[in-house]
């Protein structure tokens, strides 16, 4: 998929020992493999079907995602950070393409 | 040797199950459970699902699990076609053990949520969401 494009929304600042919130969106159709076009062909499934989130190279989260998941997967979720790196945001697509954000975050 | 009336018997039979597709059985829901637990007791209570009572659109409800001391977190919707929606691992980086996203349900049914704690126990929780227009039409 060429429209590909994700979004992430991490607090302004955050304070070392914090719990911050992490609000993450990918634009992405979801195919279910459900449903059928015009002349009544299934439509090939094509989903996220794993979305992980590092901080600082330890792993926040890691979720296995079905066709259940809406168009567009939002995923919000708690990190503990206790000093300044990088968020590392990775999408996983059955086609086999990964999509992958990378934020630096200041812990002051 | 099939007989007129089991012939009748067994149409009704696939006719029956042909008027509910899409809805999963409670066995997949079963299988869903025990491929996450291995099998072992799964205890009432301790996770929280916050969804709407009612949703207007199926294709979008907003769901929030959370299970204190939780290690991961497997989300079903036991009235869709599969009844798969998601699983939560959290690792030693994670804050909490609570996740939000957005699923899409096919009418009204429970959400089910089986947490694995730290301590290699398992609970479960569950919430009906009233859904006025399903999420899996084609």
């Amino acid at each position: 998929m060429s429209d590909v494009r994700p979004r992430i929304r991490l607090p302004r600042s955050a304070k070392a020992g914090d719990v911050v919130e992490v609000k993450t969106l990918i634009s992405h159709n979801m195919e279910t493999g459900t449903r059928r076009d015009g002349s009544g062909n299934t439509i090939p499934r094509q989903i996220i079907n794993r979305f992980t989130c590092e901080y600082g190279g330890k792993m926040v989260v890691d979720m296995e995602m079905h066709p259940a998941i809406s168009a567009n997967p939002y995923v919000e979720f708690d990190v503990k950070v206790e000093e300044s790196a990088d968020f590392v945001f990775t999408w996983y697509d059955d086609d086999g393409s990964v999509y992958s954000e990378t934020q630096a975050f200041e812990v002051g | 040797m099939l007989t007129r009336r089991d012939t009748m018997a067994l149409g009704l039979g696939v006719a029956a199950v042909a008027m509910v597709p899409g809805v999963a059985s409670a066995s997949a829901v079963d299988d869903a459970i025990s491929a996450f637990t291995g099998g072992a007791a799964v205890a009432d209570g301790g996770v929280t699902i916050n969804a709407p009572e009612i949703a207007e659109n199926g294709n979008t409800v907003p769901i929030e699990v959370e299970a204190a001391g939780a290690v991961s977190i497997l989300m079903l919707a036991a009235g869709n076609p599969t009844p798969g929606v998601a699983t939560f691992n959290f690792g030693e980086g994670a804050g909490t053990s609570r996740a939000a996203t957005r699923i899409r349900l096919g009418g009204t049914q429970d959400v089910i949520a089986i947490a694995k704690l730290a301590d290699g126990s398992y609970a479960r929780g569950a919430v009906e969401v009233k859904v006025t227009i399903g999420g899996c039409g084609g």
